[in-house]
């Protein structure tokens, strides 16, 4: 197991930083079309710093689905955020302050790249590509609330697909195991059952409930 | 504009807490192995569900769209072996042309 320093994390994540800043400049965009001032989007992504819920709230907000429901929407996206941040408990060290400051860099994409072969996390991985992703994300908001229909509609240029492009490009390095296989073929299948029927941000955190496959086995 | 700000502030509450869980309560502790082997097998079981969610994904529904051509071309790239920012921007290129063209 060689030795990792917080610019490997850093260095790794760039070209997904990259797409991560291109989509958090169509948030600010989207939130301003939803009636949201770039002050309050790129507060929003510094606060937040979790893409889907971040859309999901500002959606509901643009159209007029009220308070309570932006919310609830954006908590249940990021609900995934709790059994993750287990996962990785153990990455963090010292003050309970500064670990919750520290916990704020666990985004999906710092999680996954940060996931060692052996099933096991590596902590310089993590925060490196935090960081970097951190910047991106708000500095791109920033940008895109500002810049806004200068950038065009997300839609025609394709952004909407690039997210399950990028979650489809961190999926393949995982499957490494025939049980991590059937765990991503139940949690997508789990997904895609209840997608029609729930409100977004449910499918997710049910089909979180794939993992379960690993109970108790060596 | 009230309205927007109580939004973000509830949201950036509920994540603070949300991600702090486990390093705030559980910090320097490892896990259980057997719940380490569920743990394990998270990343798969959610990326999975994000691919299905964000490419087939609409208001409570099903929605077939250029995001599919987006997807297969994104498919193709990876199994050319691209790098991960060349498979995201074919995503949105292939897309971008078939809303153009279609």
């Amino acid at each position: 197991m060689s030795r990792t320093r917080y610019r490997d994390g850093a260095r790794a994540i760039v070209p997904i930083a990259l797409a991560a800043a291109a989509f958090a400049a169509s948030f600010g965009v989207l939130a301003r079309a939803a009636g949201i001032e770039p002050v309050a989007a790129t507060v929003m992504s510094a606060t937040t710093f979790a893409g889907s819920a971040q859309f999901a709230a500002a959606s509901i907000l643009g159209t007029g689905g009220g308070v309570a429901a932006a919310v609830l929407a954006a908590a249940l996206l990021n609900a995934r955020y709790a059994p993750i941040s287990v996962s990785v408990a153990s990455l963090f060290e010292g003050s309970p302050l500064r670990r919750l400051v520290e916990s704020q860099l666990i985004v999906d994409e710092s999680w996954a790249l940060s996931r060692r072969p052996d099933g096991r996390f590596d902590r310089h991985l993590l925060i490196g590509a935090g960081v970097v992703l951190y910047v991106c994300w708000v500095g791109g908001t920033a940008v895109g609330a500002i810049g806004g229909e200068a950038l065009g509609d997300p839609a025609s240029l394709g952004l909407d697909a690039a997210f399950p492009a990028l979650f489809l490009a961190l999926l393949v390095p995982q499957v490494r195991s025939r049980r991590a296989l059937a765990a991503a073929l139940a949690g997508g299948a789990i997904a895609l059952v209840l997608l029609p029927f729930t409100p977004a941000g449910v499918p997710i955190i049910a089909a979180s409930a794939a993992c379960l496959i690993g109970w108790s086995r060596p | 504009m009230t309205e927007t700000w109580v939004v973000i502030g509830l949201v950036g509450a509920a994540t603070v807490t949300l991600k702090s869980v486990g390093p705030v309560l559980l910090g320097g502790r490892p896990l259980p192995t057997h719940i380490a082997g569920v743990v394990s097998l998270l990343a798969p079981a959610l990326l999975a569900a994000l691919v299905v969610t964000q490419v087939v994904g609409g208001d409570e529904e099903i929605v077939l769209d250029a995001r599919l051509v987006g997807l297969a071309a994104a498919i193709v790239a990876l199994l050319l072996r691209a790098p991960l920012l060349l498979v995201v921007i074919v995503a949105a290129v292939a897309t971008a042309a078939v809303r153009l063209l279609v």
